[in-house]
């Protein structure tokens, strides 16, 4: 078994549309950078100059938020599903 | 309305059901063109104008007229008085958004705008995460509108935001978790289904609703922006509006150029804003809401960013209060000027009381309280906090008995 990850809708484009696409990296931050080699531009979006998680982004694995969790180091087991959101209003 | 421009970057979209940047996941935001909109938008032409939000019609972004709506806003703005004594400041006005039409909260303002611009777009069915009074208005007004309409909340909101969705007939979905993890979830569902949703993809429009606010209050304040104004804080996104909307009268020359703070209040149970702002921080620190004030439980709050800006720009500060707080707070504002506001308006009174105690707003000033909800939803918040009625016979002899055990207690 592997990870997945869940692709938002904005970020389609640059996985010919693929929702659901799975990694072998062993965290967050290497999950970033195995997808940036299979979808050249994908990093940029998510993570900023100084390589941090964008501010309005928000990155789960299995439904935690990765801020609660050890951010980009949070690290990634068999099954794991993280998700990539864009910050949304209140209500 | 010109365009939707991302607020990161400043890169241009059509005017689409679309919410955030393909480039860097920032938010989209409404572009006008304010030469034109200076033109018609006077004084005298707002003052000839129906009393709701929509006499601000240029400056909210719908294509063609309103559908929906149309009676929502120009709520009252109330000299208080005898709780400006209670506080211990010259001056005290409530924005009583607490008796907006047709749900009793701000959310009528928003929903107004999302609802017209989502039929203008030829949706059929709307939808929205929310912490219950958001749901109401979306519920209620999408029944009127002839819309359909799927409402997702925390499950364990209070009883009479429940029933207030319901019974309009709105698919209500409640979530096993808190408001951010409901939210979590309606932006992997709004991408889906093709739902106008009016926090996630028709963002843009809907946040925009809350300008009207602003607009309300400063014609009603004699076309001056108030020295300082105190808002509740669960996104942020009311603050940045409010801010948003006094500029813009400004820019247009509809109020004139002043000094305005405005600042923002928090629950202590969930203060990610307050808590970052009193620590001179521009980013916040996610939290889990554990408050009585479910509306403004948010932890990952969409637009702190932005709050905290607009509170450094204007010189504003924050604050946040317990939920005894809140609930001693609910009481003085109920007590002493017969509003009966939900925990969000106690938490706007009660950090307004701290504000001022702290002297960051000066007992010499004059300020605005934005009450954005009505008391009647969360009556669990008071249930056993407010007394409890006295059970006589009906019998003169009893009632003299007990006036007299009164009189007693209070001599």
């Amino acid at each position: 078994m592997s990870k997945k990850v869940r692709i938002p809708t904005p970020l389609r484009k640059l996985t010919n549309n693929e929702e659901l696409v799975e990694v072998n990296a062993a965290t967050v931050g290497e999950a970033i950078i195995e997808l940036q080699t299979r979808f050249p531009g994908i990093q940029e979006r998510l993570v900023d100059e100084k390589g941090e998680v964008r501010r309005f982004v928000n990155v789960y694995v299995n439904e935690e938020d990765i801020r609660f969790l050890k951010n980009k180091q949070t690290p990634l087991k068999d099954g794991d599903e993280i998700s990539i959101i864009p910050a949304i209003a209140g209500g | 309305m010109k365009a939707l421009k991302c607020r990161e970057c400043g890169r241009e979209y059509p005017l689409t059901a679309t919410h955030v940047c393909e480039f860097d996941f920032g938010p989209l935001e409404v572009a006008y063109d304010y030469d034109r909109i200076k033109k018609s938008m006077t004084r005298a032409a707002i003052q000839s104008r129906p009393k709701s939000m929509w006499r601000y019609r240029e400056l909210l972004p719908v294509a063609k007229d309103p559908t929906v709506g149309l009676q929502a806003g120009f709520t009252p703005l109330i000299k208080a008085d005898r709780l400006a004594k209670k506080l211990g400041i010259r001056e005290l006005w409530i924005k009583n958004d607490a008796v907006n039409y047709p749900t009793l909260s701000f959310k009528d303002r928003v929903v107004s705008v999302a609802l017209s611009r989502s039929r203008e777009l030829g949706f059929d069915t709307v939808a929205c995460a929310s912490t219950g009074n958001l749901a109401n208005s979306v519920a209620a007004q999408a029944a009127s509108a002839g819309l359909k309409s799927y409402v997702f909340i925390p499950s364990d909101l209070e009883q009479g935001k429940i029933l207030n969705s319901l019974v309009y007939g709105a698919h209500v979905i409640g979530i096993k978790g808190h408001y951010d993890e409901v939210n979590r979830l309606c932006a992997e569902i709004a991408g889906k289904f093709g739902w106008a949703f009016v926090n996630v993809n028709m963002r843009p429009y809907y946040a925009e609703g809350s300008k009207s606010m602003a607009y309300e209050i400063a014609e009603q304040f004699g076309w001056r922006i108030p020295r300082h104004t105190v808002v509740p804080m669960a996104s942020g996104s009311l603050l940045t509006k409010i801010q948003k909307g006094y500029q813009e009268f400004i820019k247009l020359g509809l109020a004139a150029e002043s000094k305005y703070a405005v600042h923002g209040a928090q629950a202590t149970g969930c203060s990610p804003i307050s808590v970052a702002q009193k620590a001179g921080l521009d980013f916040f620190k996610p939290v889990k809401p554990n408050t009585i004030a479910k509306s403004l439980a948010i932890g990952t709050p969409a637009d702190g960013f932005y709050a905290l800006r607009v509170m450094r720009d204007t010189g504003a500060a924050a604050d946040d209060v317990t939920d005894d707080e809140i609930r001693d707070a609910i009481k003085l504002l109920a007590e002493t000027e017969g509003i009966f506001a939900e925990t969000a308006g106690g938490v706007t009174v009660g950090v307004a009381r701290k504000l001022i105690a702290s002297g960051k707003i000066p007992r010499d000033d004059s300020a605005v309280l934005c009450i954005t909800g009505n008391g009647l939803k969360t009556l669990d918040a008071v249930d056993g906090y407010v007394g409890k009625p006295r059970e006589i016979k009906p019998s003169l002899r009893e009632f003299e008995a007990l006036l007299a055990s009164e009189q007693k207690i209070n001599a």
